[in-house]
């Protein structure tokens, strides 16, 4: 049977969205990442319709990460100490659209590192790569409330995407990035209402809604991937409706999602394949599902499943 | 849900008053405020106070559109007023000609001249038609929805999108001996027009007449609308500025998940719905 064409329209578009600023633009990206402006959904319409390509962000943490299994740290052995060499290795060795500089470090409950420790590792990856960043609290709100704002600084100018603010703590991270001219990530816990509302609060403050980038929270396979798949989805249909609070490009993160999963990183499971290949391909299946509910931005770790990942979104968004 | 302010009218007194006067401040206050109060189009109905119809529609057009860019709805019985609007409206803002039966004792081709008229003024313009014929006004759901299926097949002969095409089944006033089976009626008739085509037809009202003559009459336009809402009404020509009305938009879309929830529901319609 022939596969029938979908030719249904819809009157909404999603937001386009050029992260980075060049020198021209003031700031000291080489390259800048557009994403967004689907005027359909991922398989349908027209060629014209298509959104921008989607971007990986390769994660890069603040700090040598502890409970990483060794298939995964294994990548980055020489770098997880040096941040921006890990950058660099992102970007040189492995393609990254973006850099996601993840400061775990500064988590009360990790190794609790303060302000100026962040805002080293940012200007050390800011010179070491020359990509777009993404810049990701610990999600503890006190701690990133106080350091957040310091990053955002340090980048000042730069364009880069930064959070997350949620409903119950945004007012200090929306504020400084509206100075600093960063575009902001709204989170919400699987939940298309309070994704909605983060969205509206932000805006109330004075911050550009085509500034926003949607984080709805992710669920890795096997872990929940229904519930993100679905609220993508919702999402994108209600951007391609015309609501405006949910027009933003989304952004998900893949990569600690799925190496939070037994089925990735158990070493000792006969009957499951090897665990060389598993973690990747769990990881891999995460990203493509996503991608095809819309998804704009993916956050990922392992080197195997990006260059699978890549290969898939130049295949589908050629 | 797509609503049509209908405060320039020249049947309300001071908007008779500043035709008379060519007092344009009147007018661009409207526009201005009924576009804030959430309206997507504003309706432009030159009333029975002037002798120079197509002269006053002209004058109406060009001095809402020194204030604002919300499209325009160009409310007239006669084809030559509408033309005469069309001619100096700026039809990239989007136009609604409101609006024409399917046909007339009197002129049996109304339809086409205004489906004729509506894509004249390009991509952008709708048109709003009236389940109504040279027999008048039909009082059953069964006549309204045959005439709806004439209009509708019509339009697609001459090339018009239905999604282009506003039906309006009319609504007709409650407070009138017999006529209180009509809001049931014409609800009927919404479900059934709804179905004649695939994407369909938007269905608009308009809304104040039901209450005509009626004490509470806000109340009966409010909950008319909520129920129509429920049976898939998309559109009507309504009082923006009750603002409970238009909260009752919102929430009615809200409920029959047309926006999804989110707490500043309320407060965010109007940009949403604006979108």
């Amino acid at each position: 049977m022939a596969v029938p064409e979908i030719s249904d329209g819809f009157t909404g578009t999603v937001n386009r969205i050029t992260l980075g600023a060049t020198k021209e633009e003031g700031g000291t990206r080489t390259s800048t990442v557009t994403i967004g402006g689907a005027r359909n959904v991922v398989y349908g319409g027209s060629i014209e319709e298509k959104s921008e390509k989607p971007v990986i962000a390769i994660d890069v943490l603040d700090s040598k990460p502890e409970d990483w299994p060794d298939v995964l740290a294994e990548s980055y052995k020489d770098v997880l100490d040096s941040p921006g060499d890990w950058a660099k290795k992102c970007v040189e060795e492995f393609g990254a659209d973006l850099v996601c500089i993840k400061f775990d470090g500064i988590h009360p409950d990790k190794a609790d590192y303060d302000a100026d420790h962040a805002v080293k590792v940012t200007q050390e990856v800011l010179k070491a790569v020359g990509v777009p960043l993404v810049l990701w609290g610990c999600g503890n709100d006190e701690k990133d409330n106080q350091v957040m704002p310091k990053v955002s600084e340090a980048a000042k100018g730069e364009k880069c995407l930064i959070g997350t603010v949620t409903e119950d703590n945004y007012k200090a991270l929306t504020a400084i990035a509206l100075a600093d001219g960063h575009y902001l990530i709204t989170e919400a816990p699987l939940d298309i209402n309070i994704a909605k509302q983060v969205n509206i609060l932000a805006s109330d403050m004075g911050f550009p809604l085509e500034r926003i980038i949607t984080f709805q929270s992710t669920g890795a396979l096997g872990y929940g991937i229904e519930y993100a798949y679905s609220i993508q989805e919702r999402q994108r249909l209600a951007a391609l409706g015309g609501d405006k609070m949910m027009a933003m490009p989304a952004i998900c993160d893949v990569g600690y999602e799925s190496w939070r999963a037994k089925e990735a990183k158990l070493v000792d499971a006969p009957g499951w394949g090897s665990h060389v290949d598993r973690g990747p391909m769990w990881e891999a299946a995460t990203a493509i599902c996503l991608l095809q509910a819309g998804v704009d931005i993916i956050r990922m770790r392992h080197p195997k499943a990006i260059a699978t990942v890549q290969n898939f979104i130049n295949q589908i968004w050629r | 849900m797509i609503l049509i302010g209908e405060r320039i009218n020249g049947m309300f007194t001071d908007v008779k008053k500043a035709i008379a006067d060519k007092n344009k401040q009147v007018i661009q206050e409207l526009a201005k405020k009924q576009t804030e109060a959430g309206a997507s189009y504003l309706d432009v109905n030159v009333g029975t106070a002037a002798a120079d119809q197509e002269g006053t529609m002209q004058w109406l057009v060009e001095t809402i559109q020194e204030a604002c860019t919300t499209a325009l709805c160009l409310d007239s019985q006669k084809p030559n007023v509408i033309e005469a609007g069309l001619k100096v409206i700026n039809a990239d803002n989007g136009v609604l000609l409101n609006s024409t039966p399917l046909n007339k004792k009197s002129d049996e081709q109304v339809l086409d001249k205004y489906i004729e008229m509506a894509n004249q003024a390009g991509p952008k313009s709708s048109l709003i038609a009236l389940t109504m014929d040279k027999n008048g006004v039909p009082q059953d759901v069964d006549t309204r929805v045959a005439i709806a299926a004439e209009i509708v097949s019509k339009a697609m002969d001459l090339g018009f999108d239905a999604q282009r095409l506003f039906i309006d089944p009319i609504v007709l006033p409650v407070k009138v001996p017999n006529a209180q089976v009509q809001p049931a009626n014409v609800l009927t008739a919404i479900d059934q027009i709804r179905m004649l085509c695939d994407p369909a037809p938007h269905m608009t009202v308009g809304l104040s007449n039901i209450s005509q003559g009626a004490t509470e009459r806000s109340l009966i336009n409010r909950v008319f609308l909520a129920i129509a809402i429920s049976h898939g009404l998309d559109s009507a020509i309504v009082d923006v500025f009750d603002k409970e009305l238009v909260n009752i938009v919102a929430t009615s879309e809200m409920l029959m998940n047309k926006q999804i929830y989110s707490d500043s529901f309320l407060k965010v319609y109007t940009a949403v719905n604006k979108a």
